[in-house]
Formats: structure tokens, sequence, C-alpha cells
């Protein structure tokens, strides 16, 4: 090498830094230009076709009716407020199926690895089946060939004289809470409170002296058992609100429509067979050598799954089940295709034909699912920050 | 007193092995677990039962209408009738031998690139990705040769559901691949807008992005362009499907060890030398299994096009419940249809499963 060339006389497409730049420039140019032919043709577009932007239309009045709302509506509210309805309804159905479905999961994650061969059979044939069939399919089935099959009011499905379930949906008894009722809610939280304080008291008093009591049983004996005290220390101020046919169609109670359950059945089934799989890899994860070492250890047989293998399987289970949940709440969106009044529904469809504000109203709609897949993954990584292993 | 012979072994009691051992063990190891598997066998004989009697044994099956129906067990006349409809769509019934040719050669392909040690594989890759696709859409659509056009408003079925799932999937590979290597490249820009992308297509729901491709894509373009519908569906399909693709790339990326980076490097190979000839081959190993399941998603997924008015599979069943002269065999319908999904999902979850097996060669830590 005679002439080792230095900085200067490197060529500039030969500087990896630089060669970067020129590259990520010309990337920003061209990213830049696509979004301003979009913009431009978008403008030209609605100006030809005589629709304003703007999100005033928010605040003009609607005009349907929605079949459920957890919020007063009417029909002279306003498209805001038909947002709000269908946001919340979306929310509704998320939050019961995650509970469903998180229950039937982990029964059947739990089951699959049983030794009694039948049931991880059948844990293994459901979960087979029901995610290897499409969740809008699943769904049609529940509403359209069992919900709407149902026969009609007069001659519901009638459980013990307070549940009925027809064609119109499921009819349960209301409760309506009585004078002092909210000293039973005051009892809950207390108990709750104190409960935290024990575990917490008991963990720090076995770090201690190495004693422990059973401060998981007493909670749980405290939390159901003050409010429960409260209750019939007040008389039980609680009364049922019974269903009742009149006429045509049931009175009193709370009524469930039937979009709700095949929405809510579908979700919780389809996503519980995800959860199963979830959770039996998580158990499967944690090696038997800690089992055995804890053994060794002499730790008794309810206390080695409770402090060694379920704190370590739900490191590995909870940011999948995370996932999960999330994806279900993004399906609770097929809501729109049997007409539940989500927000994809409501907003996304009903909203958006009748204003033909196309941009706003699928923007927005976007934008909160964005925003709740975005604030759960940035929860996701703060726990797994938390919860990461630390090593030596 | 000695014995210099070794006693022979004696046979494992009966209890032990055979049958009666692996029930024992299996079925019957205690008190709980005996009372468990009598429960479950009681609780499958109550459902088993009235479905195979249902199904099978009360069924009827073949017919010109419903009057064919009348055992009281499932209608499978409404099925067998509407079967070609099913299939096919509302394609011409003249132009069936299209469909079919195009599915024989495309499985065709497959299964060459399938079966180990068959010849000439790195000719035929290429050539499913690259030419296929435009042999397909000849066959498909029609006007070269002189074969006649058949608009897109007549695909469906069965065969819309497959059209939909394979593009959307072959398309995204190219997407999701350059997309995961933006997100793991060392340039902020690329790096930002990678992650801004997959980020947005991931966090809304699918329903959303058909209905965006639906009423405010036509509004992007210029108005003299008009986008046919099924366009306008693949369209959003791929977007959102590079970013679910672009996440089992980087998956696969990840999973390569640092040592094989750093040597390319030290080979002095430049990036895409690198990415090319050393990371992708052996990551594309590793991503096979997860491009499938990701496959197998979409698979499912496309069902949410009737929402748009696409008639695949599901929607087309759905349109042929509300036939005045079916009514009330919803239920013979979703089996059959969900019967197509499954076999479909299954087939391929069962594949994955085992070229996860197969391709397994260590880089994982055990």
């Amino acid at each position: 090498m005679s002439s080792t060339p230095n900085a200067h006389q490197v060529r500039f497409w030969r500087d990896p830094a630089k060669r970067a730049l020129i590259f990520q420039l010309i990337l920003l140019a061209l990213v830049a230009w696509c979004i301003w032919i979009i913009v431009d043709n978008t403008l030209n577009n609605l100006s030809t076709r005589g629709i304003t932007t703007g999100f005033g239309f928010l605040n003009d009045t609607s005009g349907f009716a929605i079949a459920q709302s957890l919020i007063p509506y009417s029909e002279t509210d306003t498209y805001g407020r038909t947002f709000v309805v269908g946001l919340l309804n979306t929310l509704l159905v998320s939050f019961f199926g995650i509970i469903f479905a998180t229950i039937l999961g982990f029964i059947l994650g739990v089951a699959r690895l049983s030794p009694n061969w039948l049931i991880a059979k059948f844990a293994s044939a459901y979960v087979e089946v029901f995610r290897n069939i499409p969740l809008l399919l699943q769904m049609f089935f529940w509403y359209f060939a069992v919900l709407r099959t149902l026969p009609g009011p007069r001659d519901s499905l009638n459980i013990n004289d307070t549940l009925f379930l027809n064609v119109r949906g499921l009819y349960l008894p209301e409760p309506i809470p009585g004078a002092g009722f909210h000293f039973i809610w005051l009892a809950l939280t207390v108990a709750i409170a104190v409960s935290v304080w024990l575990v917490r008291f008991n963990h720090r008093r076995q770090q201690a002296t190495g004693q422990r009591f059973p401060a998981y049983w007493l909670s749980l004996l405290l939390i159901a058992g003050l409010p429960l005290l409260v209750f019939f220390a007040l008389g039980r101020p609680l009364e049922w609100n019974y269903p009742e046919l009149r006429g045509f169609n049931f009175r009193g109670g709370m009524a469930v429509i039937p979009e709700f359950l095949a929405l809510w059945l579908s979700l919780s089934i389809y996503t519980a067979a995800f959860i199963a799989e979830i959770v039996r890899s998580g158990i499967q994860a944690v090696s038997h050598g800690q089992t055995e070492a804890a053994h060794a250890l002499g730790i008794k047989d309810s206390l080695t799954l409770r402090l060694v293998v379920i704190p370590q399987a739900m490191r590995v289970i909870i940011p999948p089940l995370t996932s999960q949940y999330l994806n279900l709440t993004k399906n609770s969106s097929l809501a729109t295709a049997i007409g539940y009044p989500d927000l994809v529904s409501v907003f996304a469809g009903t909203t958006l034909n009748q204003t033909g504000q196309a941009i706003e109203v699928i923007a927005i709609t976007m934008l909160v699912y964005l925003t709740i897949s975005l604030s759960v993954s940035w929860f996701m990584n703060w726990f797994n920050a938390r919860m990461a292993l630390v090593e030596r | 007193m000695f014995k210099d012979t070794l006693t022979p072994a004696r046979e494992a009691p009966l209890a032990s092995t055979g049958l009666v051992g692996w029930l024992r063990a299996n079925l019957f190891s205690g008190p709980v677990n005996s009372l468990v598997t009598l429960a479950g066998l009681y609780i499958l004989y109550l459902l088993l039962v009235p479905v195979i009697d249902w199904a099978l044994l009360k069924a009827d099956w073949s017919g010109a209408d419903r009057t064919a129906c009348t055992s009281g067990g499932a209608c499978w006349v409404f099925v067998a009738n509407r079967l070609q409809q099913f299939t096919y769509g509302f394609y011409p019934s003249s132009e069936l031998w299209r469909i079919n040719l195009t599915f024989v050669l495309f499985v065709g392909q497959l299964a060459w690139l399938a079966w180990p040690n068959a010849p000439a594989k790195s000719w035929v890759a290429p050539f499913v990705v690259l030419v296929f696709p435009f042999i397909a859409f000849m066959l498909l659509y029609g006007g070269y040769f002189g074969l006649s056009i058949v608009s897109t408003h007549q695909w469906g079925g069965l065969t819309l559901t497959l059209i939909l799932a394979v593009v959307g999937i072959v398309a995204a590979l190219p997407f999701g691949t350059i997309l995961a290597l933006g997100r793991r490249s060392h340039m902020p820009i690329v790096r930002s807008l990678s992650v801004v992308f997959i980020e947005f297509w991931r966090g809304v729901p699918l329903i959303t992005v058909l209905f965006m491709s639906s009423v405010m894509l036509p509004l992007f373009v210029p108005e003299e362009l008009t986008l046919d519908k099924l366009v306008r569906a693949m369209i959003g399909i791929i977007f959102f499907q590079s970013a679910y693709m672009a996440e089992v790339v980087r998956g696969g990326l990840q999973a390569i060890p640092k040592g094989q980076y750093e040597a390319a490097e030290a080979l002095g190979l430049n990036y895409w030398k690198m990415m090319g000839l050393i990371v992708l081959p052996q990551a594309m190993k590793m991503m096979i299994p997860g491009i499938v399941n990701t496959f197998i998603a979409l698979f499912k997924d496309t069902s949410l096009v009737l929402i748009i008015g696409l008639f695949d599979l599901l929607a087309i069943v759905q349109a042929g419940l509300s036939d005045p002269n079916w009514l009330g065999y919803s239920t013979e319908g979703y089996v059959f249809a969900g019967l197509v999904f499954w076999v479909f999902c299954f087939g391929m979850s069962k594949y994955s499963q085992h070229l996860e097996h197969k391709l397994y060669t260590g880089h994982k830590k055990r």
C-alpha cells in the first residue's frame, strides 16, 4: 500500500456515515412526496364531491337508536355521544370476554397437562377445533344458528322463573341496592386494604423470623366475610327485580341482547383456545428440576406450585397473554357483522354512512384502537423490564 | 447351594403392561382420576351420540330441493346442491376449468417445493413468486389468448378465499422482509419509519383496515383511477399482513447469533451480501413455521371481507342461507364452512410443526 487514503480523500459514497445520511434523506423525501400526493388527491376528490372536512359533524344530531347503551342515549343525541356509546360497548364486551376467556383458557391449559388421558385429549381437541375455525364463522354460528333460532318470549327457556332465554336475549333479575348498600362497598374496600397489608406483613414477618401464617386463606375469608357480615347486619338491603312476561315481551329485570351473547361467547371460546396453549407452554417452560429442587428442600406440594412453579410460569405466560387480550379487544370489532353496537358498528358504520365523513370517522376509530394497543404494549414493556430475570 | 446362572427375568405384571396397564396408568390411576374418567366418558357419550345421529345416521345426502330432507337429521342436500357455488363463486360454469387448472398448477409447484430432494428447486421457487402470479391472473381474469374476461365480482367462494390468502402472504413476504431489515437498521430515520409503519398496522383491527381500503382508498388516488373492490381489499390486506410478516422476519433475524453477522463483516461482505448470503438464508429456515402460522391467521381473517361485500367462502354460505328455498339450514351451512376452514388450517399447522421439527439444527438454546 503505497498511498493510504486519509479521511479527506475517501469518496463520499464510500463513507458509510455519509452514505447512510444521503440514503435517509432520499427516503424521507420520497415518503414526504407520497404523503403530499395522497393529501393533494384527497383534497381534490373531496372538493369535486362536495364533502366538507372537519370534526363539526360530531355536534350534529345522530337521529338513530342504539340497541344497547351504558349511558343515557336517545335519537336526539349527537354523533359525539354515539362515539362514546360505541366505545363503551366495545370495552364492555372486551372486559367480559377477557374474564371468561381467561378462566376457560387456564382450566383448559392445565387440563392439557393432566395425567388423565381423556381429560388431556379433550382439552387438546377443544384447542385444535376452536383455534382453526375463523372467529367470524363461530360468531355467525352462535348468532344465527343458535341464538336466533331460540323460541319467542312466550315459550322462553325458563330456568327457575328467574332466568329467561329467548330469541330477544337473556333476561336476568336485576339487583336493586337498598338503603345503606354503600356500606357493603365500604366493607369490601376495607377488607381488600387489610388483606393487602396482611399479606405484606406476613412476608415481612417471614423474612424476619422465618414463621408464616396462612395469610392468603385469611384474606380470602376477610374479603368474602366482611361484606357478608355487614350485609346481614344491615338487614339484607338488596332486592331483586325479576323479569316478568307482560304481553309479548318481558318487563323488568336486566336484558342482555343476543348480539352481546353471541359476541361474548364466540370471542371467549375462540380466545380461550389460544390462552390454553399459552398456559400450557408456560407451565412446561418451568423445568422439572425446579419442582424436584423444591421437594428436596422439603417444601410441600401446594407451596411448590404457588411459590416455585407459578411465579416462574407467569413470567412466560403474561406477555403473550396480554397480546391475546389485545387481540380479543381488536376482534370485538367483528361485532359489526352481527349488529352488536360496538365502536366500529355505530361509528365507522352508521355514523359514517349518514355523514359521509369517511376520513375523520375512520381516523378516529383507528386512533382509538391504536391508543389501546400502544398503551397496553407500553405497559407490557414496563412489566417485562420489571419482571425480567436479573442474572448475576 | 450355589447358582451359576441368573434367574430368568420374570414377565412384567399383567396389570402394568398392555391395554390394562395403559388404562391403569392413564385413566384409572386413583379414585379421583377414575371418577373423572367416568364422568368424562359420560359427557362424551351425551355429546357425541346426538351429534353423530344428526350429522351422519339421520342425515339426508342427495336430492333436488328441501323436500328431500325428511329424516329429521342434517340436510346435507343444501350443501350438495350449492357445492359448485361454495367452491367457485359465481364463476361461469363453462370456464371452471381455468380455476381448476390454476389450482392444479399451484399445488403441483408447492408439492415440488415440499418434496425432499426434488430437482431444480432453486428455479421453481422464484418461478412461483415472480412468474406464476401473472399466469394465474391471465387464467383467472382472462382477456389473453382468447380467454373471455371474468370480472372480479364473479369471483367467490373457496377460490376467492384462497386467492386472497395466497396473494396476501406472497406479497407480504418481500414487504415484511424490507420492513424487518429497516426496523433492525442503524439508520435512525429508516428505523423510526419502519417502527411507525409496523406498529400502526399491528395496532388496528383488520376490519378498520378493510373499511379504510374500501372507503378511503378511492379518495387517495386520482379520480380517473377507479380501483376494483377486490384490488382495494387486497391492498389493505397486504399492508396489514406485511406488518405481521415483518415481526416474523425480525424474530428470525434475532435468532441468528451475532457471530454470523460479525463473521460476514470480517469477510468484507457489504450489507446486502451479508443479509442475502449469510443471514437471511439461515433466518428464512427459522421463519418458515412463523410464516405458516401467519398464513393460517390470514386464511381465517380473509372471512372478514364479507363485511365490505366480497363473497368469500363464509360470505357465500351466508348468502345461501338467506335463500327463501333453504331457510332453516344454517347449522349445516356453518358446519360445512367450518369443516373446510378447519381442514385447511389444521393441515397447515400440522405441516408447520413437522417443519419446525425437521428444520431444527440448533441455534436455539435448549
